[in-house]
């Protein structure tokens, strides 16, 4: 006899609550605030799925850059004045909509609880790759991203860098090489500047140490690059630092170094380890934590590079 | 009822309930909000494949985890590129509307 | 000794969990903004203070213990900030 079942029960209800929230809310703030909160319980959920990585990841992107990516998005339609959005569906429209949608879930819901038992599993090779001469770590996750499915996380860095060239080309044609437009127009509050002061520093501190101890506990390259990159983006907001120009060298170094290391250290292992994306025995770790530092450098410049937007032409750099 | 049955049948509704709000409202950018509803139910499914898939003595099969993980990202950035196009059409267009009939002034805006 | 702690604990963190009913009450039965956002800030400030004392004891090891001092810390500053942040708003919408 437990509490557990009863909290587990209660977070199942309180999430699906909060996103029927968003779905219902009046106007757009509302619905993404709701957002937010509801990004901060699903990383509760998956505490209690045991998958401490995915939570860090999903509170830090899932609720925290996406809400912020949100919420300016509506703060820049509010200043076109573009509101007007066409008339919904209607009555019946709704309701096909919504007998759809039920049928949907309902049809996921009969897979979910008819899945095979026992489960088919891929932990056996995944502990062989963390604990094999390629990788040598103490954390699964890591090893799967780095050693046992490489290439796709190569391959997702570069997804990352598609969407940022994909942004920067949907600005005006004349501000090309200019900065993105301020995340805030309005001064910012001497709260925000403290708060700005203070936090920064620390959640940096905090960013480097989730990256560090990734390796062996729960923590790796994306939740502290995640993280780096919200700090920089609570500076922009306070206005302490500015987006740099999308024309910077420096910037086009960082958002590359990440992909450029990760397939530099691949190719090399076609000569040194005898297969493209091995690691040399004895050596794996150390080159693991040198291809995740460039790895957070990308994801820290990248993620805010994308909620800043296209560059805007009019703002100075 | 077993926590990760559980978890499923949460991801199962957020599936539903995104569907719902991806049709039923006109706004691109709640749109965009209900895709990610959708996406984050999807990625509890995986979440359950992983946690029954426990083995070698982990309590997890920890490569849908990592997936999950590149997952959440590329979500984000692909949610970061609908905006920036959301934001496009607005300066295009001067409204946010998908309706091609509703907006007379979208072509003046194209031609710039 | 270990049910001396336990005890404490069990204190704490059930001081705690007042403080942020307390809080939560606050929260729905207030008529305007701004008091519900002085009895949200203070009430469950205090309550994440008395649940991190609860938990201290029961921590692995002392850094574990300063980790969770340091997220109570982090709550404060930013609960801090945004509860001045929203109120500052609320003020600009009287005037």
């Amino acid at each position: 006899m437990s509490v557990l079942p009863l909290l587990d029960i209660g977070l199942a209800l309180l999430v699906v609550a909060v996103a029927a929230w968003t779905i219902a809310a009046r106007n757009l703030f509302a619905s993404v605030l709701g957002y937010v909160a509801y990004g901060l319980l699903l990383a509760l959920v998956w505490v209690r799925l045991h998958a401490p990585d995915i939570a860090l990841t999903e509170a830090a992107v899932g609720g925290g850059v996406t809400g912020v990516l949100l919420v300016t998005a509506g703060k820049r339609l509010d200043a076109l004045k573009a509101t007007r959005s066409g008339a919904g569906p209607g009555l019946r429209e709704r309701i096909v909509a919504g007998a759809l949608s039920a049928l949907v879930a309902g049809a996921l819901a009969f897979v979910v609880a008819s899945l095979p038992t026992p489960a088919p599993s891929l932990a056996p090779q995944a502990a062989a790759a963390a604990a094999g001469p390629g990788a040598g770590l103490g954390n699964p996750i890591t090893a799967v991203l780095i050693s046992y499915r490489a290439f796709d996380t190569m391959l997702e860095k570069i997804v990352l860098l598609l969407a940022v060239l994909g942004i920067w080309s949907v600005g005006a044609d004349d501000a090309w090489g200019s900065a993105p437009a301020p995340l805030r127009r309005a001064r910012p509050d001497g709260a925000m500047v403290l708060l700005a002061r203070i936090l920064a520093p620390i959640g940096a501190l905090i960013g480097v140490h989730i990256f560090w101890v990734g390796a062996d506990a729960p923590g790796g390259a994306f939740q502290g690059g995640a993280l780096l990159a919200a700090m920089w983006m609570v500076a922009m907001m306070a206005r302490l630092l500015e987006a740099p120009r999308i024309g910077s060298r420096a910037l086009r170094l960082a958002l590359i170094s990440g992909p450029a290391v990760f397939l530099t250290v691949g190719l090399a292992g076609n000569i040194l380890a005898g297969s493209f994306f091995a690691f040399p025995p004895g050596f794996a770790k150390p080159l693991i934590l040198f291809i995740e530092a460039f790895m957070v450098l990308s994801v820290a410049v990248a993620l805010p590079m994308m909620v800043a937007g296209p560059p805007d032409g009019e703002s100075k750099p | 009822m077993n926590p990760s049955l559980l978890a499923g049948l949460v991801g199962a509704a957020l599936v539903g309930l995104g569907l719902y709000g991806l049709i039923a409202h006109p706004h691109p950018l709640r749109k965009l909000l209900a895709f990610n509803l959708v996406g984050s139910g999807v990625f509890l499914v995986f979440g359950v494949v992983a946690r029954r898939g426990a083995a070698a003595g982990y309590a997890f099969d920890p490569v849908p985890q990592a997936m999950v993980i590149t997952g959440i990202v590329v979500a984000f950035a692909a949610s970061a590129l609908a905006v920036a196009l959301i934001l496009r059409l607005a300066v295009a267009g001067g409204d946010v509307s998908l309706d091609p009939q509703a907006s007379g002034r979208r072509d003046d805006g194209e031609a710039e | 000794m270990s049910v001396l702690a336990d005890l404490f604990s069990l204190a704490a963190v059930g001081a705690g969990v007042f403080f942020f009913i307390a809080g939560t009450a606050g929260l729905l039965r207030f008529p305007d903004s701004l008091t519900r956002l002085h009895a949200l800030s203070k009430a469950d400030n205090l309550g994440l203070g008395l649940v991190v004392l609860g938990l201290i004891p029961r921590a692995e090891n002392p850094l574990a213990a300063l980790k969770l001092v340091v997220v109570w810390a982090l709550v404060l500053l930013s609960g801090a900030s945004t509860a001045q942040l929203i109120g500052r708003v609320l003020r600009r919408g009287r005037e």
